[in-house]
């Protein structure tokens, strides 16, 4: 650890003591006795010596656990990265989540507040929650040391228990706790992983009782005293409002409270969903036709795919590639198109706030707290320190849930009525009122030289950015909490300019397409955002998703194109990028990609980094008519250290079926400005009968970890569409595939 | 008056039959287990038991099951964990876990029929649940272990 607490530390310790909220801090060599961890031991009997452990007077060893837990296995992975190094079983640890709290920021150098995303929990929490799990333990032994006055060196912590071997005298963390308190913060030295008790073994999931019992609260479940519920009639359009409305008749019926307007539509608050629910059909509203009249996704991918025939932005550039074409072989093009979708959550969004004068608590599934407490604060303008986080279970993320839309609308609507209100919105209101993965329009043109690598590859992307959308909220929220108002406002609306304007081409668009690792010597990827107005938002894995499709899919292209095995074209590209190449073969050594499938069977290949994460796929499938049948899929990972074996397979697996569906099945489609897709019916995810066995294997590591909830969607797509172009000819550009082949004739 | 059988007790409720009995037992009864997806019959989180059939409690009228025995998953565990809610947690089953009350009601309502079920026996009944974080290959596998569990004796009810 540093000597010196950096400039971050201080902010966060200013922010902290303006917050006033009881969090212990982490301290990098700070080498006295903490005056505040002393004490709250004093005062309390309780051991907090930083933003994450608090052991208690009567042996409760608490987790404050700073990201959110919306089934990527946070609860898990991080209680026991924490407790491998303090030296408890981890099942033994008491898991809370942390209220929002600037000593939570997310330590990753692309966000810097607390937000749950990106796949970087475990990356990011893997250095301070060791260093702070070690720095827990060692004061904990050195509190045993002074009170038995023998060397600490002689003081072994092990389950929760110090123990002095010579003597046999033993305490348990809590007998320690408040003489612990008063240790200074020591410089500690991490276990190496011949130690690991826990780490890289299959515990089964922490949070796994309370979700198949029923008894896990999510935030549809939040049950308060007085607790109304709003149902808000949205408008058939996106970004559209209410001219006027009548609620004569919804007002009349049993238990409703209120219809009134917010800025999102017309909220329908009663006692109960069923009566708002029952309620809100009686509303009579006329809406304008919003700021997208007009316009539809048809529309759109035409414009996209005639300025994609245009020059952008270079973002990527690597030697010459008009004399790559020139040396190359026969050039080939082609244009690809991945359309908008939606998250669908299993858990539709919903949000319970209670403003009073001069308070605001909220309860419910965001993938930031910050970014919460950030809404509430500016509908409310209190303090943030009066506005309290309270983050439950979440029904799955997808990056929906790092927009605060929803947050926003249960604070209007409690604080119009000054009572607590949760809003729950409808599959349909789900569905039709998202933050869409933006549709995008690539143009490829590549060539193979006469041994058979890429001699040259232009890649042009037309896509939305998602960072504009995204500008308003994230701007401020880097910001310390003080500079968050005005300045943040400039700095949102700076950020929101440069990327709509090109002038920094938004990353979230380029990710994959502009850092893959193939060597290709002469390359140019170029950039055009365009700004059709349809909200836009991280869907899991962001730009990775539609650019792996696009990059896998033509490199398939051009292997077949030149008769080349595209397993052994990429093994040559990642000839000098050790890690994916030995991924790669992993993936088609389990495959068995040397034997060929049965006939009729169709194998794609895929490989793709996601933030930092390889991962290979392998696809069989077959197609019969024009349905698709997925046989079989293996799958390679390179993760580095695994903290749950188990659960990172879980987690490829869930990705690889989240891929699959949009694959095969998914797009929103928009008309007039209207989301024409409502629920699963037209926006079906696969079933249990779709889905092919899954085999995933882990590279053996023990390299800094990387993270896991995103790296199975990016190659999904491409793997398939490869495995039926392998079985049938047929080369899949549009997505969804089941689409593409209903249209063909 | 509308009386109800929930988990083996008697409730009355001053309610309109055409309530689907979804929202009654998470809002009249707090039984918050069983979860609103998706207000169709598409995606199975609302399953229960009603008379011990697996149904989407989001499409039925409360009226339409005064009387007869309904089962919520709060019910399922209550005296010990049912084989299928272990192999569940055995199997790291659930993620988000937010479809999983009504994936184990669907399940216990299978087994309950087909005590050695086939692959697509699994997947005739289970293909009604969806599954957002698609951990269906191991809900299958998990629904083979607690099978073979309750063939051996175990949790017979």
């Amino acid at each position: 650890m540093s000597t010196e607490p950096t400039r971050r530390d201080i902010l966060r310790i200013a922010a902290v003591a303006a917050g006033g909220i009881a969090v212990g801090l982490f301290l990098p060599g700070c080498h006295g006795p903490d005056a505040r961890t002393a004490a709250r031991a004093d005062k309390s009997g309780e051991f907090a010596p930083n933003a994450w452990v608090t052991v208690t007077s009567d042996n409760r060893i608490v987790f404050w656990l700073d990201r959110v837990e919306m089934g990527q296995g946070t609860m898990t992975s991080h209680a026991t990265i924490l407790a491998e190094e303090l030296e408890v079983d981890p099942r033994k640890v008491q898991v809370e989540f942390a209220p929002a709290n600037r000593a939570y920021d997310n330590p990753d150098g692309e966000i810097g507040f607390q937000l749950t995303g990106g796949s970087t929990s475990v990356k990011t929490s893997w250095d301070p929650l060791r260093a702070a799990g070690a720095t827990a333990r060692d004061m904990l032994r050195g509190a045993a040391a002074e009170t038995w006055g023998v060397p600490i060196e002689q003081c072994a912590a092990n389950d929760g228990m110090v123990t002095h071997a010579p003597t046999g005298r033993h305490a348990t963390y809590g007998e320690l706790a408040r003489a612990a308190g008063h240790q200074p913060v020591p410089d500690v030295r991490l276990k190496t992983p011949d130690q690991f008790r826990w780490i890289g073994k299959p515990l089964v999931r922490f949070d796994a009782r309370r979700k198949v019992d029923g008894s896990g609260t999510y935030g549809i479940d939040v049950k308060l005293p007085g607790l109304l519920t709003a149902v808000v009639l949205r408008p058939p359009a996106l970004r559209a409002s209410a001219r006027r409305f009548d609620a004569s008749a919804a007002k009349a019926q049993p238990g409703v409270v209120d219809v009134f307007e917010v800025p999102s539509g017309v909220a329908v608050v009663a006692t109960s969903y069923w009566r708002a629910a029952a309620a809100a059909r009686l509303v009579k509203v006329e809406w304008d036709g919003g700021k997208l009249a007009g316009v539809g996704s048809k529309a759109i991918a035409k414009q996209y795919r005639e300025r994609v025939l245009l020059p952008g932005k270079v973002v990527r550039k690597i030697g010459d590639l008009e004399q790559g074409f020139s040396v190359g072989g026969r050039a080939i093009e082609a244009i690809y198109e991945a359309p908008f979708l939606a998250h669908a959550t299993m858990e539709p969004q919903n949000f319970t706030a209670h403003v009073t004068d001069d308070r605001c608590e909220l309860w419910g599934p965001t993938q930031s707290a910050a970014l919460a407490q950030q809404e509430a604060w500016r509908i409310t303008g209190l303090p943030r320190e009066r506005i309290l986080m309270h983050t439950t279970l979440i029904g799955g993320g997808f990056g929906r849930r790092l927009q605060q839309d929803y947050v926003a609308e249960a604070v209007h609507v409690s604080r119009h009525l000054k009572r607590p209100v949760k809003v729950v919105w409808s599959r349909e209101d789900d569905m039709r009122h998202d933050f869409y993965r933006p549709l995008s329009v690539h143009h490829l043109k590549g060539a193979l030289d006469a041994h058979g690598n890429v001699a040259a590859w232009r890649h042009r992307i037309v896509a939305q950015s998602m960072g504009v959308w995204a500008a308003g909220d994230w701007a401020p929220a880097v910001l310390p909490n003080a500079m968050a108002g005005a300045v943040g406002t400039m700095l949102s609306h700076t950020v929101g300019t440069l990327l709509a304007d090109n002038i920094f081409p938004d990353p979230t668009s380029l990710q994959g397409a502009a850092e893959f690792e193939y060597a290709m010597p002469n390359l140019r990827v170029e950039y055009q955002p365009l700004e059709p107005g349809v909200p836009a938002g991280a869907w899991r894995s962001v730009g990775n998703s539609q650019n792996a499709f696009v990059v896998e899919s033509f490199l398939d292209e051009l292997a077949r194109s030149a008769g080349v095995d595209p397993y052994h074209l990429r093994r040559r590209l990642l000839a000098n990028v050790p890690r994916e190449l030995a991924t790669l073969d992993l993936a088609a050594r389990a495959a068995g990609w040397s034997t060929p499938p049965p006939k009729g069977i169709g194998r794609g290949i895929a490989h793709w980094k996601c933030f930092g994460t390889p991962c290979s796929l392998v696809c069989d499938a077959s197609v019969e008519g024009k349905v698709v049948r997925m046989r079989r899929i293996v799958a390679a990972v390179d993760c580095g250290q695994v903290i749950n074996p188990d659960l990172v397979k879980a987690q490829i697996e869930s990705a690889i079926v989240f891929g699959l569906s949009a694959a095969l099945k998914q797009r929103i489609t928009i008309e007039d400005g209207r989301v024409v897709e409502g629920n699963f019916h037209e926006f079906p995810l696969l079933r249990m009968h779709e889905t092919p066995p899954i085999e995933v294997h882990l590279v053996p590591s023990h390299e800094k970890p990387t993270g896991v909830g995103e790296v199975g969607v990016p190659p999904a797509a491409p793997a398939l569409a490869n495995a039926v172009f392998a079985a049938t000819g047929r080369r899949i550009r549009v997505l969804p595939i089941e689409h593409a082949l209903a249209e063909a004739t | 008056m509308i009386t109800l059988n929930v988990n083996g007790e008697s409730k009355s409720l001053d309610i309109p039959r055409e309530v689907p009995l979804l929202w009654v037992l998470r809002e009249e009864l707090g039984l918050t287990g069983t979860k609103y997806g998706c207000g169709m019959a598409l995606c199975g989180a609302c399953t229960v038991h009603v008379e011990g059939e697996a149904v989407r409690s989001c499409v039925v009228p409360v009226g339409e099951v005064e009387g007869k025995s309904i089962v919520t998953i709060e019910a399922i565990g209550r005296h010990g964990l049912h084989p299928v809610q272990t192999a569940w947690m055995e199997q790291n089953v659930p993620q988000c876990g937010y479809c999983q009350s009504g994936q184990i009601m669907s399940a216990v309502a299978l087994l309950r029929h087909k005590p050695a079920p086939t692959d697509d026996d699994i997947d005739a009944v289970m293909s009604a649940n969806l599954c957002r974080c698609g951990m269906y290959p191991r809900i299958r596998r998990a629904i083979h272990v607690a099978a073979a569990r309750i063939g051996e004796g175990e949790g017979k009810r």
